[in-house]
This record gives C-alpha cells, structure tokens and sequence, in this order.
C-alpha cells in the first residue's frame, strides 16, 4: 500500500504517539509527564490528542484490554470474495452487526487468496460465533459468495503499532521516509 | 478472569473517549464516586493481572508511515519456531496461529514502504517461507472495545 501523504500529522505527534505506545503514566498528571519528557507543554500533549481523535488518526482512546484473558478466546476472521463493485454495499450491512468487531477491504493475492472482505469476530464461545456467523452470511446476502472463517489459536504477539521504534529494523537505523 | 463490579465500570465505560483533561483519573473517579488513588490502583491491579493491555490510542492503520497484513503457510511442527522469528521484528506488532493452511497471520507496521519491504524480506530470509501480502485498501469498520 502506498503511504499515504497525511498532512494532519507532524513528527511532535509522531513523537508524541511513540512516547504513550506502552501506556499512558498511572499517576495524577500523565499528560504533564510525557509532556516533560518530550519538552513539551502538558496543554500541548492534551491539544495534540484531542485533534488527533477528531481528525480520526487516534480511532479510540482508553483501555485497551486483552481480551483472551477476559474469556474472549473465540476470536475468528471470516474473509468473502465479493465482486470489488458490490463491496461497499456488502460492508454496509455486515457492520450492522454488534458483535462483528472490526470489518476491511484488503487487496487479494492470486492465485493463493482470493479473499477481499474481512471481519473480525470476538466472542466467548466457538458454538455462538458460527451462529453468529450463519446469521451474518444471511442477513448481509453473502452465502453466495466464497467464504472462508478461520479461527485464532494462540496468539504469540499483541501489542499496538509501534512508532518509537520506526525506521529500525534488526536495531539499525536508516533514513525514514516519513 | 473474573472483575470486580466497579472493574467492570471502570473497563466498560473507558474503553473510548478517556479523559483529555489534566486530572483524567480524577475525573473518572468522581463518576465512579471512588478517589482517584483508587482508580490508579486498580488500573495497575489490571495491567498486573494481564488484563490490561495499556491506557492509550488505537491508531489507524498506516498513520506514520506503512502497514499490511500478512500471512504465511508454515509446516505445523516448525510453526512455534518460526512464529518467534516473525515476532522477534518490533514492527510486528500482532502475531497469530489460525486455522487454515496458510496458518500463521501477522501485522507489520512500519515507517514507510521501504521499511516495511525491507522487514517482510529479513523474514523471508531468516524463515525461507514467502510472504503472502495483504495490504489494507479499505476500512469500514473500527474497533469500539469490548463489553465485559
């Protein structure tokens, strides 16, 4: 994918994004904190996360849990091969859907993938996310469409988009290009 | 992992829109009705017992730069191995088994495309599987958390 040109994001915010990637500090002022640590006004901090969440860079700000350890252990993705005209459409009516967590357009890659339309759901139990599924197939008028849903097993990493580390790659630092 | 009532609360209702004010976990805690401290402290009691990932932003994808999902079809006996090769990458940041052939599914985020090219091609080096790319083109949905 190309990157994008995105003009509503400088390097303070990169830095700024880079400095909360593990957490915001669990203390009084956590805003002034990071602020210090980046030579930057607590106001600052705020203002530059308050656009961001407007702007839509930030999608949602707050805890951020694991859900495996919260019983959310049946976690599929259900990927559709759905005529690139029709997507929109069909996307419109799968996130509808409560219980349907995230839902893209990804590119394909023949001939190994076909698949186009992904979504994710999390859910307790295997046996509610089939029904789930079956109800979404359905309900959105996708059971002609070739369909594929694997389930997670272990997950072996999780954690949030990295921006500390960008531009570093086996710990060696070459020019970065955003 | 069992909450307590006011774990709950405090997990449902924070999960988007966190205070961006100076005091936030003062904030909270007078809709909670408990003291800030007290926030404090369970927020760390959740983050201890793995519940917690972090207090922070979910970005949209390709912010700073580039990411893709990516898939790749390991023989099952070597799969743990080559998953700890993938995940050892910090632009890595999710790594999972599923279930299909292509059975091993990671997100690389990176600060450009080159970087991202250059991380997928150091793991097909070090793992001799290819990659299978499936980049971002649209997204129609986000992630609003989870209610527990």
């Amino acid at each position: 994918m190309k990157t994008p040109v995105n003009l509503q994001i400088d390097q303070h915010d990169i830095r700024l994004l880079g400095a909360i990637e593990d957490g915001l500090p669990l203390c009084e002022s956590p805003y002034s904190l990071i602020g210090e640590q980046l030579q930057m006004s607590e106001e600052d901090v705020i203002n530059r996360l308050s656009r961001m969440q407007t702007t839509g860079i930030i999608r949602r700000f707050g805890l951020v849990l694991k859900h495996r350890q919260l019983g959310f252990r049946a976690n599929a993705m259900v990927v559709w091969d759905v005529p690139d005209e029709e997507i929109d459409i069909v996307a419109q009516k799968i996130i509808t859907h409560d219980f349907v967590t995230l839902c893209y357009c990804r590119a394909r890659h023949p001939p190994v993938w076909q698949f186009n339309l992904y979504c994710m759901i999390h859910g307790r139990e295997r046996a509610v996310v089939e029904e789930q599924i079956d109800g979404l197939k359905k309900t959105a008028g996708l059971e002609s469409y070739p369909s594929k849903t694997l389930f997670s097993r272990r997950c072996f990493k999780q954690t949030g988009a990295r921006f500390s580390t960008a531009g570093k790659v086996n710990g060696g630092l070459y020019e970065q290009a955003s | 992992m069992e909450l307590s009532t006011i774990e709950k609360k405090l997990v449902n209702s924070w999960q988007r829109g966190f205070p961006l004010s100076p005091r936030p976990y003062a904030l909270i805690a007078d809709e909670l009705g408990i003291r800030e401290c007290d926030v404090i402290a369970f927020l760390a009691s959740l983050k201890k017992r793995g519940v917690l990932s972090r207090v922070g932003a979910v970005v949209r994808p390709n912010t700073a730069g580039a990411s893709s999902l990516v898939a790749m079809a390991v023989q099952p006996e070597h799969l743990e191995y080559i998953a700890q090769i993938v995940s050892v990458q910090p632009q890595v940041n999710h790594n999972y088994e599923r279930e299909n052939s292509l059975n091993l599914w990671f997100v690389v985020t990176a600060s450009s495309d080159i970087e991202l090219e250059q991380v997928l091609s150091e793991i097909e080096q070090r793992t001799g599987y290819d990659t299978i790319r499936l980049p971002l083109e649209k997204a129609f949905h986000i992630d609003l958390g989870f209610t527990i």
